[in-house]
């Protein structure tokens, strides 16, 4: 009975507070609010909206607010992804997004860490390799230690797409980190002139980049970049791309974590080709001799001087070397003999000049282990490679050894 | 985005056009267009035509079976049959006019077969409605040919072999027939429509209604891809309470509620299936991540993932579907009523998909267990209630789709819901509400909440998976059992 009359309290009491929440002087729905107010309202936030978000533009800093290292592991290579769905990974521009997700930024460089990034192209992320297959966790496998006793650790910042100036956009990012040795992986792709600003994530990072080409005085053309500096291009209807690029990345995070896949990797695909054309021309350059002044040598040099003092270890890396048709005209579906053999002799000398650390590897690996590409390497090649760009990489420490 | 503010204009439209007496007509015209605009393309040549063009069929032919009384008036049925023979015949003329073309996925099929086969459709339905005496043994065909066509489209084996048969029709390879082939839009609804009017019929419980108001009813464009399955005599009250409003004096100022009402709804499930289904889809546990899926903890995530995804998607739809009725005046029964908050399984199936689970339970459920009362009346009564549930849920189960995974999330239901039952017996007897403590009441509600979103969580398992092994491999994984 007494809990009876304390429902019927209870219930009393309720009814009461459930009155009072009642908004007595709002009129119910649909009487005296108008349509035309609520448009008008809806009008002005949006363009207060979005002029606010141009204003401020703060791409960077909801780049930087990443669940990645957090929520989630970070991932060991860069975000890129041809199919998403299958890749639990995408390609996008916000370099600040694509570096809060790597591993790299999970925290301060632990005091026992010798820290070497590793930059490059498509090769060096491991395009159509396993996470545990690159060539950053093939050197980290090999458990390699400082002479003084710190580990080596190595990070995979290599990005497809060849070119030198968006590796130097990545280093300049990268230095961040506190890197105590770079290993820049190069290839002739990389070097003519007219593939430097190609890559979609500078055309997508302009200011970055003009502000690099400025700065270092490099010989590239800056309008071959998108102006993103309207206001119309910095107001958030403009950016809803890019900003649901950010969400899909963070999204993507529990199957990478909960899979540790980053890339589709077909069952079967087209192997790198091996009878080849008998063309002679590389790029717009013909025969028979390639110039120092044809090759983006600056690029390479601003990112020696950008990163001193820390070391750079310049690597040339490996390339198929074809046996098959006009293989006496070509190396590989890329390169002509002539414009790679003078390409090589150039970039010895003038590392040689500069007193750059330079390795040339670019006949050390099997022909077998390449994959689609004549510089996409199998996980048996990556594993070679590793081995030696380790032995490059502790000859480098030995030499530059703090006391 | 495109078809939510598409049809939310049109509803709209009609809401504050106010065409009264043409009310019905409006709504089926936009319905007719939108059934042909929505069907997904089919590799099957033509076949994104053809799909819609049955299902108007099936409404025709049902609605002439099933009118009660034994007058025909012409007027039932002549304005219908009109209005949807100039709908197809306007959208068949989009193939010669280019710019227009198309509504449907792809081009429609010459001029000359739509009207042979929309023809006979239609006279097909005259002559039923006015020829065939109303039999029992023609509405029992009825349903066996839509139970039979509904287990044809839900049973993946036969929709090959379908689609094999139809590309043949149509000179097309047979070997790449696949059961996406036959992606019949809202098929699976209005069958339930259509099958529910029937059953009415035979209990005598159907009034007479015209064809416009009835394939108005059957085709509602904002319910047809996803429901609510709303009862004919519901439906046709609300279109009556639209119509009868809009002759009133104060009529925009119920208008007017109807669009605020009915605009918060659609934004409401906008946002519910677009922002966060949507989003929660990237990671939402499927066949693909399942497989790859290496951590117990990450798979509980994708889990859970799946089980908001799936509220938030179908309830958003269901919003969505609401909002726009409203906004026409038509209030749609309600779908969801915050499932994942319940505290027992018999509540989380009073608030999931409640017109489907009403659905079952009207037309199987009770006829089920009262046939077993009376028939078997010695059947103890847990058995009739373990029987009536395994058979509900079972097939509600294979109402998605006829495979076994569908079979035994049913069945996992049912038995849910049966040992929740027995459960809840057992307490009722030993445990009176007044003898526990505040407390202790707390303690059961929130475990019982815990329990049931378990429990529906893991059923989603067998539910999301294609095959009982890979469903299993996931339980595994969800354990800690395999690695």
């Amino acid at each position: 009975m007494m809990n009876d009359t304390s429902d019927l309290n209870r219930q009393s009491t309720k009814a009461k507070t459930v009155e009072k929440a009642q908004p007595t002087g709002h009129p119910p729905d649909g009487e005296g609010v108008s349509i035309q107010r609520v448009l008008l309202k809806t009008a002005l936030l949006f363009l207060i909206v979005n002029l606010l978000f141009a204003l401020f533009y703060p791409m960077d800093t909801l780049g930087k607010a990443s669940l990645y290292n957090r929520l989630f592991p970070g991932r060991t290579r860069l975000p890129y992804g041809d199919n998403p769905d299958k890749a639990y990974n995408l390609s996008l521009f916000n370099l600040e997004a694509m570096f809060a997700s790597h591993e790299i930024a999970s925290g301060k460089k632990p005091a026992d860490e010798f820290r070497v990034i590793l930059i490059g192209d498509s090769s060096t992320w491991g395009y159509l390799l396993h996470s545990n297959d690159t060539l950053s966790s093939q050197l980290n496998n090999l458990q390699a230690r400082h002479p003084d006793g710190r580990r080596i650790r190595f990070y995979n910042l290599g990005y497809p797409v060849m070119s030198l100036a968006k590796d130097l956009l990545i280093l300049s990012r990268a230095l961040r980190y506190e890197p105590d040795l770079i290993v820049w992986l190069v290839t002739l792709e990389s070097f003519p002139s007219d593939k430097q600003l190609f890559s979609p994530l500078l055309q997508n990072n302009p200011e970055a980049m003009a502000e690099l080409i400025e700065q270092y005085k490099l010989n590239l053309r800056m309008d071959n970049l998108e102006d993103h500096r309207e206001v119309w291009e910095r107001s958030l209807f403009k950016a809803r791309r890019p900003l649901a690029d950010l969400l899909r990345l963070q999204f993507y995070g529990p199957l990478w974590a909960a899979t540790g896949i980053d890339q589709e990797i077909p069952a079967t695909y087209t192997p790198r080709q091996e009878d080849l054309e008998p063309d002679e021309g590389f790029h717009d350059l013909k025969p028979p001799h390639l110039a120092a002044g044809d090759l983006a040598l600056d690029v390479l040099a601003a990112g020696v001087s950008m990163s001193a003092p820390t070391p750079v270890v310049i690597i040339n890396e490996p390339i198929f070397i074809s046996q098959g048709v006009n293989s006496d005209i070509r190396y590989n579906f890329y390169y002509p003999r002539w414009a790679y053999d003078d390409y090589r002799r150039i970039l010895a000398a003038h590392a040689n000049q500069n007193q750059w650390r330079y390795y040339d590897f670019w006949d050390r690996i099997s022909n077998a282990e390449f994959t689609n590409t004549a510089v996409h390497l199998s996980p048996q090649g990556s594993r070679d490679l590793a081995g030696l760009v380790l032995s490059a990489v502790l000859g480098t420490v030995q030499t530059t050894r703090k006391p | 985005m495109q078809y939510i503010l598409v049809f939310s204009l049109c509803a709209l439209a009609i809401g504050w056009a106010r065409p009264r007496k043409a009310f019905s007509a409006a709504v089926l015209f936009v319905s007719l267009l939108s059934i042909f605009w929505l069907q997904p393309l089919s590799p099957v040549r033509n076949l994104d035509f053809w799909l819609p063009l049955a299902s108007i069929g099936m409404t025709c032919f049902v609605w002439a079976v099933t009118y009660p009384g034994e007058g025909r008036p012409v007027k039932q049925i002549l304005p219908g049959l009109i209005l949807i023979l100039c709908v197809i015949l306007g959208i068949a003329l989009t193939r010669y006019l280019e710019p227009l073309c198309c509504l449907t996925q792809s081009r429609p099929p010459t001029i000359e077969v739509i009207l042979v086969a929309s023809a006979s459709i239609l006279l097909g339905s005259a002559a039923v409605f006015f020829v065939l005496p109303a039999r029992p043994a023609f509405l029992w065909i009825t349903i066996a040919i839509l139970v039979g066509l509904f287990v044809v489209l839900k049973s993946e084996p036969i929709v090959i072999k379908l689609s094999g048969w139809l590309r043949g029709i149509m000179g097309q390879s047979q070997t790449l027939a696949a059961p996406t082939d036959l992606a019949w839009l809202g098929i699976s609804f209005l069958t339930f429509r259509l099958l529910h009017v029937v059953r009415d019929r035979q209990s005598g419980r159907l009034p007479a209604y015209s064809l416009i108001d009835f394939a108005a009813y059957a085709l509602f464009f904002p319910a047809v891809i996803s429901g609510p399955i709303d009862r004919s005599q519901h439906f046709m009250s609300e279109m009556e309470k639209a119509r009868a409003s809009q002759t009133d004096v104060g009529w925009q100022n119920v208008t007017k509620k109807n669009t605020l009402g009915g605009a918060r709804r659609i934004l409401i499930g906008s946002f519910k299936k677009i922002v966060l289904a949507d989003s929660l889809a990237f990671f939402a546990l499927n066949a693909q991540n399942a497989e790859q899926s290496t951590s117990t903890f990450w798979t509980w995530v994708l889990l859970l993932a799946f089980a908001l995804r799936i509220y938030l998607d179908f309830s958003g739809y269901t919003d969505i579907a609401l909002g726009a009725a409203l906004l026409m005046g038509i209030t749609l029964p309600e779908n969801f009523d915050q499932p994942y908050f319940k505290q027992n399984i018999t509540a989380f199936w009073n608030s999931w998909h409640i017109t489907l689970a009403q659905w079952f339970r009207s037309y199987v459920f009770y006829p089920f267990t009262r046939f077993l009362r009376t028939k078997h009346g010695f059947l103890p009564a847990w058995l009739v209630i373990l029987s009536g549930q395994a058979l509900t849920m079972s097939l509600i189960g294979l109402w998605h789709g006829i495979t076994w995974n569908f079979l035994i999330w049913g069945l996992w239901h049912a038995l849910g819901l049966f040992v929740q039952n027995r459960w809840s017996e057992w307490v009722r007897v030993r445990l009176p509400m007044g003898s526990i403590s505040p407390q202790a009441q707390m303690l059961l509600k929130t475990g019982g909440w815990a329990m049931t979103f378990l429990f529906v969580s893991l059923g989603w398992v067998w539910f999301s998976m294609p095959t009982p092994e890979l469903a299993l491999r996931v339980f595994s994984r969800l354990f800690g059992i395999s690695g």
